[in-house]
């Protein structure tokens, strides 16, 4: 079992570019982008450096999800970022490299826009006669 | 007297995949020539696609087991392991000795097995078919000692929550051990090949070059970023009994393909000597810890699979079934530093290139 | 110049019989353990719908009133799950895989003679 702490700090999205470029600039490289569905919508950025995690989180409205992007610092947030738009119907402002939602090829757009609370169990296959 | 519109190269897009004989999985890559070298990459993923993080809303915690595990089929063991260890520390839940030992040895026969399937993929693609096939003869022997003591050829399944499912015996923990000593020897045949033979080194020293400052600020993990002289490896935060072995991560400063292939190559052998440690120093005792309650809280577990670094991130809200779940995996975080990687290079060795990064799309794409 | 460096490896087994097997004349040995199917002793089972709970993929159905037990071969992942769960012991693992089928049929045991007391 790993012991280690993990501290989230919640900013707010318009310091989120501000804070790329300082943690860029300590040496931190970017780990991974959680988006966690819900109302709000909230968005952990990891940051590691000599093998300790240190991450933010920002929230925004489901309804009109609009959030600022890191590529001006890291430049591999790409993907994150792109897929972030396509299966949450998020945007994202000041993309270096923006697909326009043709990152991932999918049949139904945005699928897990509206992921919520868990469901009850459906008919098995076993009884589908 | 020629224009300036005549001497302009004429760029052609010719696409790479998604079926191409070198993928394992299927990716779309658009690549933009100008008369057979690479300028531009354009990637396209969502073939393999299953939104296997929302299922999250159906399956409860335990059950979640057995997808995680299923997300791909060459990294699987330690998926299953990554998730246990996620779970297991937002519910405080001890793993016993034993179990944790297990662990490791499974981990690495795992890492065996992936790298000698990697080396003799690689091998294919730059046409090399009959070191593909030696290598892929090896990696059977390997298989079958996993199926006898797990039950499984491909998925594991060794890994629950609170500990191991099943146990090795300790006299036929050591009759394992001279058994993989037997394969180690047969693996020198094969990468003796892959360091030494000219054919190998000419297609691969020079190419995919990825620089140490591009590989920190593309984010590249796991043998991509060692071979570009980062020594980091996620298993030094010493989960499981990572914390008790000796060893230390394997880098090399060439930056090329051959690089990444002598990473790999080296960490066979590595992988082969934590195994042994393991079941050397392994302790008498349980395997399983009783599991009561549910979830609550959020952690995020870093294991070391194969390709990389994998991030399992799991939120508990006090139900059986899980607020979020979400995988981090090497090759999606690998994907920037492919794109850096492919240009400049021409076209026969885009596969290489595509290999080297030991693509694998279903867990990029989960 | 190194050429040929695996010139050693492939002219020592061409003189060795060869790796792999004349499927399907000679058929792959499967170890004790492996994972293949699920069987049932359906005399001792007191249809108590735990392997059904517990079954990742809902491929086991139980119906207490017709003392019927059945399961679908394609949706089994052979987890081994149902098995751990049983507390009559009467579900077990054998280790053949589960044949190709034509259509997609639904295997059903059903108990005849009251379970032994």
């Amino acid at each position: 079992m790993m012991t280690e702490q993990q501290p989230i700090s919640m900013i707010q999205k318009s310091e989120l570019p501000s804070k790329a470029s300082e943690m860029f600039s300590r040496g931190y490289r970017l780990v991974y982008v959680c988006c966690t569905p819900g109302d709000p919508l909230e968005i952990t950025y990891s940051f590691d450096k000599d093998y300790q995690l240190a991450a933010f989180r920002i929230q925004v409205p489901r309804a009109q999800a609009v959030i600022p992007s890191i590529t001006g610092s890291y430049l591999c947030a790409l993907t994150y970022e792109n897929e972030m738009q396509d299966l949450f119907g998020i945007k994202v402002e000041n993309l270096a490299v923006d697909f326009k939602g043709n990152f991932y090829k999918l049949q139904v757009k945005t699928p897990y826009k509206d992921a919520g609370p868990a469901q009850p169990k459906s008919d098995t296959g076993a009884q589908q006669k | 007297m020629s224009t300036a519109a005549e001497t302009k190269p004429k760029r052609t897009i010719i696409p790479f995949g998604p079926q191409h004989p070198v993928l394992p999985e299927p990716i779309h890559l658009d690549l933009v020539l100008e008369d057979e070298k690479v300028v531009e990459v354009i990637p396209s993923i969502g073939f393999i696609h299953r939104g296997l993080e929302k299922l999250v809303e159906i399956k409860d915690f335990q059950e979640m087991t057995y997808v995680a595990e299923r997300i791909c089929g060459i990294c699987s063991c330690i998926h299953g392991h990554s998730y246990c260890e996620a779970i297991e520390n937002i519910m405080n839940i001890i793993v016993p000795e034993r179990a944790k030992y297990l662990r490791v040895f499974w981990d690495e026969l795992s890492r065996i097995h992936s790298h000698i399937l990697w080396a003799g993929l690689f091998a294919d693609s730059f046409g090399f078919e009959s070191l593909f096939m030696h290598s892929w003869r090896i990696r059977e022997r390997i298989i079958d000692i996993v199926e006898e003591t797990t039950g499984g050829r491909v998925i594991f399944g060794y890994c629950k929550i609170g500990g191991t499912r099943r146990d090795i015996a300790n006299d036929r923990l050591k009759s394992v051990v001279t058994e993989l000593k037997a394969i180690e020897k047969e693996c020198h045949s094969i990468t003796e090949v892959f360091a030494k033979d000219y054919s190998v080194k000419k297609r691969t020293k020079g190419i995919g070059m990825l620089s140490k400052d591009d590989a920190v600020k593309l984010g590249a993990v796991g043998p991509m970023m060692r071979a570009s002289g980062i020594a980091s490896d996620a298993r030094k935060l010493g989960y499981a009994a990572y914390g008790n072995l000796k060893w230390e991560p394997i880098t090399e400063s060439g930056c090329d393909c051959h690089a990444r292939l002598m990473v790999r190559c080296r960490e066979i052998y590595q992988a082969f000597d934590l195994a042994y440690q393991a079941a050397d120093k392994m302790p008498d005792g349980p395997i399983e810890t009783k599991v009561t309650g549910n979830p609550t809280g959020e952690f995020a577990a870093r294991l070391e699979q194969p390709r990389g670094e994998v991030i399992y991130y799991v939120k508990g809200n006090g139900t059986k079934n899980l607020a979020r779940f979400r995988v981090r995996t090497p090759t999606f975080a690998n994907i920037p530093p492919l794109l850096k990687a492919l240009e400049g290079c021409e076209l026969p060795d885009v596969p290489v290139i595509v290999l080297t990064i030991d693509p694998c799309i279903s867990c990029a794409e989960r | 110049m190194s050429l040929m460096k695996i010139a050693g490896l492939v002219s020592s087994w061409a003189l060795r019989k060869p790796a792999t097997r004349l499927y399907p004349f000679v058929k792959r040995e499967t170890f004790p353990h492996t994972r293949g199917h699920i069987e049932i002793d359906i005399a001792k089972c007191t249809f108590c719908t735990l392997c059904e709970k517990k079954c990742p993929t809902d491929a086991i159905a139980v119906d207490r009133a017709a003392k019927t037990w059945s399961i679908d071969r394609l949706r089994c992942i052979s987890c081994n799950a149902c098995v751990e769960a049983c507390p009559r012991k009467c579900l077990s693992m054998a280790n053949s895989y589960s044949p190709a089928m034509l259509e997609h049929g639904i295997q059903s045991f059903v108990q005849n003679a009251p379970a032994e007391k």
